[in-house]
């Protein structure tokens, strides 16, 4: 565990209105690594990684409580904005969703361009890195006047992560990225979330096994809103510990 | 078995021709108006009555005063509707909303009568000191304001949360999500809106008869009494010259043409939108 502890949780728990999803969750999440949340479909693992970014309060009637320390500050504190929560621990949705109205460029440019106003080159050149880094340069590069909603799914998606790497964050966060794509597509955003790893803190939810065993370097398992085991994805996979995990990872429920 | 299929039918064709009829029935008085219109107010249409005052037999006072009135409504009506339908979608959780959004439904359908009566009583005596088409846009805007907002609510409300959260997760402010990203994806929606509440206000007789009251000339200043198409075919009409009364036609006609090519464009514009 060589890797420096970037987020941590502690007694979190989480509420939509009397209903509550996440039960006292003790979770470290190391830097630079990518850690896999992994469960059967509402057991909490979007509520959990939205509690990372303060999306969770969006929600009416949901709430929070206990700490996540980002980087040792807890993210709850009266005196921390959301809004640069936001930006430090980015976020990629199940579903792509580009702006509707803006084009690709725009798309990606969104975020520098709203909150700094930045703009010419320097800009261009952000957008540029950006798509490269989500490796959707080559598709888009000489359409990027295009609306983002022409694109694929698949592109749709890549370049939603690339306006989420476009605000320089620390974090990124992805719920079931690829639950909306074809085989093509998933395999490029898996070898492309490989890769982010190396520069970014990556959060991924999934409830395909495959996936989780393929792209993570840990994996955390949740069942009704409880953590139930965390540790390398290695070991999750091959010596799990807790009789739940082991059901679960071989098929026996999900 | 096949005696009583062919009952049904029957009763199938019955029912069939019956609605039939009740939509000929409804839509003849409109086709006859629409015909009488044409046929009486068509033979006035020259450029001489489009454009002369009214001492020269021309409603050109009224056609000019019809746009001084939308252009006059819609700066007052378009931002308040908008920013109303705003709070209403956005922030529209609590009781305070719920309690806007019925006084709002009630505005759209109050008497316009009413309304005449309010603006005449505040700004006509009381600010203008003069019928105006001031006092005339504070009346309209007040009809036209509750459509504005209510479409402008049901566009954003169409708008797809997850468009909302993209934008809240780049770290981007609420009000700045609302106006950079959501506003552009109800746009039409809002052209829709603001379009059909012009369409509505420019036909409107009451509220005007007695806020601008009718001018023979052209406009002569925003605290004068001004003319207006409505406003011309009510006056016109209970004169007893013949020749007067056809202008009436004419200004009814042009008025027609107004909103239909009004809706015209409303249809357009929310095609572009489902098209998307
Ligand atoms: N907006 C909501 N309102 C009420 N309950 C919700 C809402 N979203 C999720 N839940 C409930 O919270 C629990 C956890 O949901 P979620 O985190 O979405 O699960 P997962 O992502 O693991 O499928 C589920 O029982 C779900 O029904
Ligand atoms: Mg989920």
């Amino acid at each position: 565990m060589g890797n420096s502890e970037k987020i941590k949780t502690e007694k979190l728990n989480a509420w939509f209105g009397q209903k509550q999803a996440l039960r006292d969750i003790n979770l470290s999440i190391r830097a630079n690594v990518v850690t896999a949340i992994i469960g059967p479909s509402g057991c909490g693992k979007s509520t959990l990684i939205r509690t990372l970014n303060r999306m969770h309060e969006l929600v009416p009637g949901a709430k929070v409580s206990g700490r996540v320390l980002l980087d040792g500050k807890n993210i709850y504190d009266d005196d921390v904005d959301p809004v640069q929560i936001r930006r430090r621990v980015g976020m990629v949705f199940q579903k792509p969703n580009p702006f509707p109205t803006m084009s690709i460029y725009d798309n990606v440019a969104a975020g520098l361009k709203l909150m700094d106003a930045k703009k010419g080159p320097a800009l261009d050149e952000v957008v540029k890195k950006c798509l490269q880094q989500a490796s959707l340069w080559d598709e888009v590069k000489d359409d990027l006047k295009k609306p983002g909603t022409s694109l694929s799914g698949g592109q749709q998606q890549r370049l939603c992560i690339a306006r989420a790497l476009a605000v320089n964050p620390e974090v990124i966060l992805m719920d079931e990225p690829c639950s909306a794509l074809d085989p093509i597509a998933t395999a490029k955003i898996e070898s492309l979330i490989r890769d982010l790893s190396k520069e970014y803190t990556v959060v991924i939810v999934t409830h395909n096994m495959q996936q989780a065993s393929r792209v993570s370097d840990y994996t955390a398992f949740l069942y009704l809103g409880e953590l139930i085991e965390y540790g390398l994805t290695k070991d999750i996979f091959e010596n799990p510990k807790n009789a739940l995990t082991e059901k679960y990872i071989t098929g026996e429920f999900g | 078995m096949l005696s009583s299929y062919r009952f049904r039918r029957f009763k199938d064709k019955i029912a069939y021709v019956l609605c039939l009829l009740c939509v000929i029935i409804a839509i003849i008085p409109l086709a006859s108006i629409i015909f009488e219109v044409i046929a009486r107010g068509a033979p006035q249409l020259s450029l001489h009555f489009l454009t002369a005052n009214g001492l020269e037999g021309g409603i050109g006072p009224a056609i000019q005063g019809t746009l001084i009135l939308i252009g006059l409504t819609s700066l007052i009506g378009v931002p308040i509707g908008i920013m109303s339908g705003v709070y209403l979608a956005e922030f529209g959780g609590n009781k305070y909303a719920s309690v806007m959004r019925t006084i709002n439904d009630i505005l759209t359908e109050f008497p316009s009568i009413v309304v005449g009566i309010t603006a005449f009583s505040i700004v006509v005596v009381g600010i203008t000191g003069s019928f105006s088409p001031l006092a005339g846009a504070a009346a309209l805007s007040f009809i036209m304001i509750p459509i504005v907002a209510r479409t402008t609510e049901e566009s954003l409300k169409l708008v797809p949360t997850s468009v909302r959260e993209a934008a809240l997760a780049l770290g981007l402010h609420h009000w700045k999500t609302i106006i950079r990203v959501v506003l552009p994806a109800a746009g039409q929606g809002l052209v829709t809106g603001t379009l059909l509440a012009i369409a509505r206000i420019a036909g409107e007789t009451a509220p005007i008869l007695l806020t601008i009251m009718g001018n023979t000339y052209f406009f002569q200043g925003f605290n004068q009494p001004m003319d207006a198409l409505p406003l011309r075919v009510f006056l016109n009409s209970r004169q007893p010259s013949v020749a007067v009364q056809a202008q009436a036609w004419g200004a009814a006609l042009v008025l027609i043409l107004i909103v239909l090519t009004l809706n015209v464009c409303v249809r357009i514009a929310s095609r572009r939108q489902f098209r998307k």
